[in-house]
């Protein structure tokens, strides 16, 4: 049976060529960085050129590129970092309802230790008010922290026109790029980003490395302290591999990138079009052109995501659900919630997410199967039965 | 994450479906937490002669679903009251510890079909008590799933 991966928004495969990059930087070039003999040079070397790939990806300066453990330590250091720095002038942080738990975690800590955030609403399609944003500013707000791109739904947020509100009101703007990196464009120049997170294993790169952007002169207190490296702004030993395999993957995810987001696309639309033309009572979640090229994500009334999940396993194709039972707890996706769906549209969502390896021809296997396996839940659903019961006697 | 057996009773659930002149029917869960199960239980002569089910939820739900339809079907009034959420569970191999609510709701569901029946035929049936609407309201079992 073919494996049919369509969950490239939970981690990818690292790419040969990024392997191949990493390799040398395990066994012969594995000196330490900071050491000053000859052999630890040349690992010194790949660290510098690999913060110089990724800088002129994002459209950001050599120096304000500091390597991570990844995506989550990138967002507990930006706000945790401004919070400590800037608490002379404020305590006040707004964020949105729809954050992943790196950043919405975080804020709740913060809660925790005196600090007052405001968690913006979003509409049915996952977008955030930017009169909200504006009117929520306030004397002591020292930080706004809006996701570039979410990661169940895909939708994209309107990010240059949040940095200019956070400009114009002299406010910190971080946001969390992990899913946004290799889907879009990102310029922090352009778009007025102050900090930005993202991480290596999104983007065919190695899992346990990430950066955090900080825009050059940004007072932000260290989250990781000991040894002086990142020029003493972020201590450990640099994870050298990681940082050469992240760079590699960087600059593949931007190499003939407009072809690249074209497949994405086709392939995108062509599952969400054939996932509602065959499947009654289901719907899309997330703005239908304001998303990832990447993410499709629907909700199928009246079934259980999990069971959906598993029985798609069964035909060898691997996707994700917002449903409770997948997350451990009772409550299902907050990001599904916060767009307003009940909790049982909520609980019956689904969400493929595709990568540069997926083909057409596995969309059309996703389409034949999908509505055999929705009919089949269905016919055991109690929820159905009273749906046609109650549909008959209209 | 499941075991083989709960898989099988997942895959190749038993006795789904609906009873037409069901004896009882008894429905437990919400779809505010993601499961429900409707059971229907066919009752002559003090004995459950068949057991159907429809379950919205999860893989453990359905499993439970199915086992305990399996479990109860050939019983006793007397007897079916003995089946509870652990058993069903321990003749499924064991469910992972966040899914053992599932089989609170397949204990519960049996005893709301029993309570129904009851009802309807006017009797009391000793040890049964009225059925819960909802397994979710029990936040202190929630609680020591979650400590489990």
């Amino acid at each position: 049976m073919e494996h049919i991966y369509l969950d490239n928004a939970a981690t990818t495969p690292v790419k040969p060529e990024v392997l191949d990059a990493m390799i040398p930087y395990f066994t012969q070039n594995f000196g330490n960085p900071s050491s000053v003999y000859k052999i630890a040079q040349i690992n010194k070397k790949a660290v510098d050129e690999s913060r110089e790939t990724i800088a002129k990806a994002l459209g950001a300066q050599t120096n304000e590129i500091f390597f991570t453990s990844g995506g989550t330590e990138a967002d507990n250091w930006a706000i945790k970092g401004i919070a400590e720095a800037h608490k002379a002038k404020g305590n006040h942080i707004i964020t949105t309802k729809i954050e992943h738990h790196a950043v919405l975690h975080t804020c709740e800590f913060l809660e925790k230790h005196g600090y007052e955030v405001t968690y913006l609403d979003v509409n049915e399609d996952g977008l955030i008010d930017l009169n909200e944003l504006e009117s929520a500013i306030k004397d002591t707000t020292i930080l706004i922290s809006v996701m570039y791109a979410n990661n169940e739904i895909g939708t994209i947020q309107p990010i240059a026109e949040i940095g200019a509100i956070a400009k114009k009101h002299n406010v910190y703007f971080h946001t969390d790029a992990v899913q946004a990196v290799g889907q879009v464009k990102i310029d922090v120049k352009e778009q007025n980003i102050d900090l930005l997170s993202l991480s290596g294993h999104k983007i065919n790169g190695p899992k346990g490395i990430g950066i955090l952007y900080i825009r050059r002169g940004l007072k932000l207190e260290n989250l990781i302290h000991g040894g002086a490296q990142e020029r003493g702004r972020r201590a450990g030993t640099e994870n050298v591999a990681g940082i050469v395999g992240l760079a590699k993957a960087m600059e593949l995810t931007y190499t003939n990138f407009d072809a690249k987001i074209e497949k994405l696309t086709k392939l995108r639309d062509k599952l969400i079009d054939g996932l509602l033309a065959t499947i009654p009572y289901a719907k899309l979640n997330g703005h239908r052109t304001m998303r990832l090229p990447n993410n499709a994500n629907i909700s199928v009334e009246f079934v259980e995501g999990e069971s959906l999940l598993l029985l798609l396993d069964m035909n060898g194709i691997a996707a994700s659900s917002g449903s409770a039972c997948t997350s451990g707890s009772l409550d299902p996706s907050h990001v599904l919630l916060a767009l307003g769906l009940p909790h049982e549209k909520a609980h019956g969502s689904i969400r493929f997410t595709f990568g540069e390896m997926n083909t057409e021809e596995q969309v059309d296997f996703v389409l034949e199967k999908m509505p055999q396996i929705v009919d089949r839940m269905r016919q055991m659903s109690p929820l159905y039965e009273d749906f046609l019961k109650q549909k008959q006697d209209k | 994450m499941y075991s083989e057996k709960v898989m099988d009773h997942f895959m190749n659930p038993r006795n789904v479906g609906e009873i037409e002149d069901a004896s009882g029917v008894g429905t437990v869960g919400n779809a505010k937490c993601g499961d429900i199960m409707k059971v229907y239980l066919k009752i002559e002569d003090n004995i459950i002669k068949d057991a159907k089910f429809k379950t919205f939820g999860c893989g453990a739900a359905v499993a439970t679903s199915s086992m305990a339809t399996e479990l109860v079907i050939g019983k006793t009034i007397e007897e079916a009251l003995k089946i509870t959420n652990k058993s069903v569970a321990e003749a499924l191999d064991g469910l992972p510890p966040v899914k053992m609510h599932c089989s609170l709701l397949a204990e519960e569901s049996l005893h709301a079909a029993l309570w129904d029946y009851a009802q309807k035929n006017n009797i009391t049936i000793e040890g049964l008590e009225p059925p819960v609407a909802d397994v979710h309201d029990h936040d202190q079992e929630h609680n020591e799933e979650e400590e489990a």
